[in-house]
C-alpha cells in the first residue's frame, strides 16, 4: 500500500541528505530508482514497497533478498566496526521480513589504495565472527580497488538470501495492535556520533550493532501470525521507523516515551549534543507490531534471549489520526517527527 | 547536574500539580479582560522543553504563549550568511555550528556553497575550531553565531591568542536590546516576558530591571526543565495577574542578580554592542556584537576582502518573499498563517531560518506537530 506521506520532488542535485534515511531518501527511490523497476508478481514484495527486502514466490515457499552498503566514519568504533555492520545490517534486513535463517551472504568490497592490510585483517576477522553469530557464511564476492581520493577507504556492500514460509511485512499493524522494541534505543548512533567528534565524555557508549536474527526466531516462534510487522530502525532511528509503519498500515501509534528503553549515558550524550536518541541509528534492533493476545507472551520470549533482555512495550496502534506518532511524554503530548535531513547538533 | 537532579525537576505529579496552578492564575489574569493572557519566551530552548515534553497539550485554555526572537540561528540575517558563503566561494575553509549550515542567505546557503565544492567544517564548539586551525596550513574562518552565552566562549578564545591563520566572522546577537524592539511593536498583546534562564547566569537577573521599568511587564528568569518552564509560567502569569510588573528569578540555583562578572568582562573585553539587522524583526540598536579593534587581526571582516557581488549573478529565490519568519518570530503570526510552511518550506528543503534551526519555530511546529490538540486522543481506540 502506498504510503501517506508527501514526498517532495527531487532537487537538482543530490545532497546528503537523500542519505539520510528520511522523506528525501523515499523521494529519490520512488522517483529515480524505483521507476519501471521493481515489480514484483504472485504476492511478493518489490522495490516500491520500499521495505527491508524483497520478497519472490519459489512454489509454495519464500525467497527473501536484500543488499545494503557500508560505510561508516571512523570504521571502528566502541562495540564494532564496519565489518560487523556489514554483516549485521544485511542479515537484521532478512529477519526483519521474517527471514531468519539466512542462507547465504556476498560481499562486495571496494578498498581505497593504500589501505593497510592489517586493518583489513581486522575487519574481516569481525566480518567472520557476526558470521558465526548469524549462523552464515560469505560464499561469493567482488573486489575493487581504487585510486588514492577516489573513495574514503572502504565500502563493503553485502546482499543475503534466506527463503521462508511465512514472511513479514512492516505494513500490517491494525488498532489495538501492541508495539514492542527489542532493547536500548539510540545506542549505536550516538556512540558513532560521539567517536566522529571525539567529545570527551565521561560515560561510555558502545554500540548495539549485533545480527538478531536468533532473537527475532525466538520471537516469532512465541508469537507465530500475531506479530503482523516489523522493521529495523537504523537511520532515522525509531522514530523513522515508527512513522513509516504508521503510514504504511494506515494507522496512528500512540508511545509511551517513559517506556522506551534508553541508557543513561545514550540520553546524556543526546542532551549534550541537543540529538533525540529516538532519531538516530540502532544497529542490533527491532521494532514489532503484535496483536494484543500475543504481546505478553513475545515480550517474555524477546526478554529471555541474551540481545532481547532490555525488550519493552512501548505502545498501541488507534484507528485516529492514521500516519501519526502521538509521544506522550508523561507531561503531556506531543507528535513524534521523523528526522529529516542531515542531524546537526545545536549550538545551546 | 546529577542524575537526580534532573529526576527531581522531570517529576510529572509535581508538573500537574504546576499546571493546575498555572489554570488558577491564568483564571485570575483574565477576570479583568476577555482575550486571552500572551506571554512571549525569547529562548530557543525554551520552546524546545515546550515542545519535547508536550507541555503545550496541558497548558490551560486563555494562555498563549508565544515564541519570540530567542533562537540566534533564526535571527542570523541574509547578508550575514551571504558573507560566509562568499568567503567559502573563495575558496577560504570556513568552521561553523551544524546549524548554521541550512540558513538560507540571498542565493545560496552554506551546505548549498559546500555541495558545489567549498569546504565548511561543522565544529561543536569555537575550541574545536581553534585545533582544526592549528592542525591547517591555510586560514579558517570561525563563522560565530549565539547570543551572549556562546559570544562569552568567542571571547576567551580570542583572549588567549588563537593561531594567526584563525579568524571569526561573528554573528553574535546580543538579547536584552530585542526585547525592547519587541516591547514597542504596535499592536503587541505582550503582557509578560519569560527570560532564558542560560543567558542570565552570565547577565544576571538584574539586567531586566530598567526594562521592567520601562514597559511596565513583568519578566521571569526561568530554566529549561519541564518543571522549571512551568514554575515560570505560573510565577509570570501570578505577576501578570496580580498587576505586578517586577523582574523575578525562578531559577535560582542557577541565576543571581549580578551574573557571572568574570563572563562579563570577558564579552565586553573582545565585542562591542553594534546596532544590526536580525533576520525579519528590524534594525536592532546594539543587538549585534562585533569584535573590538584590539582584536582587529581575528576579525574576518577586516583580514579579507569579501566579494558579495560574486554572489548575486544567482536570482534570490522567488519562494523567500513570501516568508513570514519575521512576523513569526514577532509573535505576530503563528507557522499555519504561513502558505510555505510544511509544502514550500520543510526541514529537508527550508526557505526561511525558523525552518533550518532545531530551535526554529517552523522547524519545532514541523517536528512535532505544532499545535495540534491531542488532548482527544483515546488509547486502544478498539482491540
Amino acid at each position: 500500500m502506498r504510503d501517506l506521506r508527501f514526498l517532495r520532488p527531487v532537487d537538482e542535485r543530490i545532497t546528503l541528505k537523500y542519505g539520510a534515511g528520511g522523506r528525501a531518501m523515499r523521494a529519490l527511490i520512488e522517483q529515480i530508482f524505483a521507476d519501471g523497476l521493481g515489480e514484483v508478481d504472485d504476492g511478493g514484495v518489490g522495490l516500491a514497497a520500499m521495505d527491508d527486502g524483497a520478497v519472490l514466490r519459489i512454489g509454495d515457499r519464500w525467497l527473501v533478498i536484500t543488499t545494503d552498503s557500508h560505510v561508516v566514519q571512523p570504521r571502528f568504533f566502541p562495540g564494532g566496526d564496519i565489518g560487523r555492520l556489514a554483516v549485521a545490517g544485511t542479515v537484521n534486513d532478512l529477519a526483519m521480513m521474517g527471514a531468519t535463517e539466512p542462507l547465504a551472504l556476498t560481499c562486495a568490497t571496494i578498498v581505497e589504495e593504500g589501505f593497510a592490510r592489517e586493518e583489513l585483517e581486522r575487519i574481516w576477522a569481525s566480518i567472520r565472527q557476526a558470521c558465526l553469530e548469524a549462523g552464515t557464511t560469505v560464499v561469493t564476492g567482488d573486489t575493487k580497488v581504487m585510486g588514492r581520493g577516489e573513495l574514503d577507504g572502504l565500502v563493503i556492500n553485502t546482499t543475503g538470501v534466506a527463503i521462508t514460509d511465512r514472511f513479514v511485512r512492516d505494513n500490517g499493524l491494525r488498532p489495538g495492535d501492541r508495539l514492542l522494541v527489542t532493547g536500548t534505543v539510540g545506542d549505536h548512533g550516538l556512540a558513532v556520533m560521539a567517536t566522529r567528534n571525539e567529545l570527551a565524555l565521561e560515560v561510555e557508549l558502545a554500540s548495539d550493532v549485533a545480527p538478531i536474527n536468533g532473537l527475532v526466531r525466538a520471537a516469532l516462534a512465541a508469537g507465530g501470525d500475531g506479530i503482523v510487522a516489523m522493521k529495523d530502525p537504523t537511520r532515522g532511528g525509531l522514530a523513522s521507523a515508527l512513522a513509516e509503519m504508521a503510514g504504511k498500515s494506515r494507522v496512528g501509534l500512540v508511545i509511551d516515551e517513559r517506556a522506551v528503553p534508553v541508557k543513561d549515558a545514550v540520553r546524556a550524550a543526546g542532551e549534550l549534543l541537543g540529538i533525540d536518541p529516538l532519531l538516530v541509528a540502532n544497529e542490533g534492533k527491532a521494532v514489532m507490531g503484535v496483536r494484543a493476545a500475543v504481546a505478553d507472551a513475545v515480550l517474555e520470549a524477546l526478554r529471555r534471549h541474551p540481545l532481547g533482555r532490555d525488550a519493552a512495550l512501548i505502545g498501541v496502534c488507534i484507528d485516529e489520526r492514521p500516519g501519526a506518532v502521538v509521544l506522550e511524554t508523561g507531561f503531556g503530548r506531543r507528535l513524534l517527527g521523523e528526522a529529516e535531513g542531515e542531524l546537526q547538533p545545536r549550538i545551546c | 547536574m546529577n542524575d537526580l537532579d534532573a529526576l527531581r525537576f522531570r517529576d510529572p505529579v509535581r508538573a500537574r500539580a504546576l499546571a493546575d496552578a498555572l489554570a488558577h492564575h491564568v483564571r485570575r489574569a483574565r477576570r479583568a479582560a476577555d482575550r486571552p493572557v500572551a506571554v512571549m519566551h525569547v529562548c530557543g530552548s525554551h520552546e524546545q522543553a515546550i515542545a519535547r515534553f508536550g507541555l503545550r497539550a496541558t497548558f490551560p485554555e486563555g494562555l498563549e504563549v508565544i515564541m519570540g526572537p530567542g533562537c540566534p540561528v533564526c535571527v542570523t540575517d541574509v547578508p550575514e550568511v551571504d558573507e560566509a558563503v562568499a568567503l567559502a566561494r573563495q575558496g577560504v575553509r570556513i568552521a561553523t555550528y551544524g546549524d548554521m549550515l541550512r540558513v538560507p542567505g540571498t542565493a545560496q546557503s552554506l551546505a548549498d556553497a559546500r555541495a558545489a565544492g567549498a569546504r565548511v567544517d561543522v565544529v561543536y564548539s569555537i575550541s574545536q575550531a581553534v585545533e582544526l586551525a592549528r592542525s591547517l596550513d591555510e586560514e579558517l574562518v570561525f563563522f560565530a553565531s549565539g547570543f551572549e552565552t556562546t559570544a562569552v566562549a568567542t571571547a576567551a578564545v580570542v583572549l588567549a591568542g588563537p593561531p594567526a591563520n584563525f579568524s571569526i566572522l561573528s554573528a553574535h546577537k546580543y538579547i536584552p536590546p530585542v526585547m525592547e524592539i519587541v516591547a514597542e511593536m504596535p499592536g503587541t498583546r505582550i503582557e509578560g516576558f519569560l527570560a532564558a534562564g542560560h543567558a542570565a547566569t552570565i547577565t544576571g537577573w538584574g539586567v531586566f530591571e530598567p526594562f521592567v521599568a520601562r514597559h511596565g511587564v513583568p519578566v521571569v528568569v526561568a530554566g529549561f526543565e519541564p518543571l522549571d518552564v512551568l514554575a515560570g509560567l505560573v510565577r509570570l502569569v501570578e505577576l501578570i495577574a496580580d498587576g505586578v510588573a517586577r523582574v523575578d528569578n525562578a531559577y535560582p540555583r542557577c541565576v543571581d542578580q549580578h551574573g557571572n562578572r568574570a563572563a562579563q568582562a570577558v564579552l565586553w573585553k573582545v565585542f562591542a554592542p553594534i546596532g544590526g539587522r536580525w533576520r525579519g524583526i528590524a534594525h536592532v540598536p546594539n543587538g549585534n556584537l562585533r569584535l573590538l579593534d584590539t582584536y582587529a587581526r581575528w576579525d574576518a571582516r577586516r583580514r579579507f576582502t569579501i566579494d558579495l557581488a560574486a554572489l548575486w549573478d544567482h536570482a534570490p529565490p522567488a519562494l523567500v518573499q513570501h516568508c513570514q519568519c519575521g512576523d513569526i518570530m514577532a509573535g505576530i503570526a503563528s507557522p499555519h498563517d504561513c502558505t510555505l510552511f510544511g509544502k514550500a518550506c520543510t526541514p529537508d528543503a527550508p526557505v526561511g531560518a525558523c525552518m533550518v534551526s532545531t530551535e526554529g519555530t517552523c522547524r519545532i511546529w514541523h517536528q512535532y506537530g505544532g499545535q495540534p490538540d491531542l488532548r482527544s486522543i483515546r488509547r486502544g481506540a478498539r482491540s
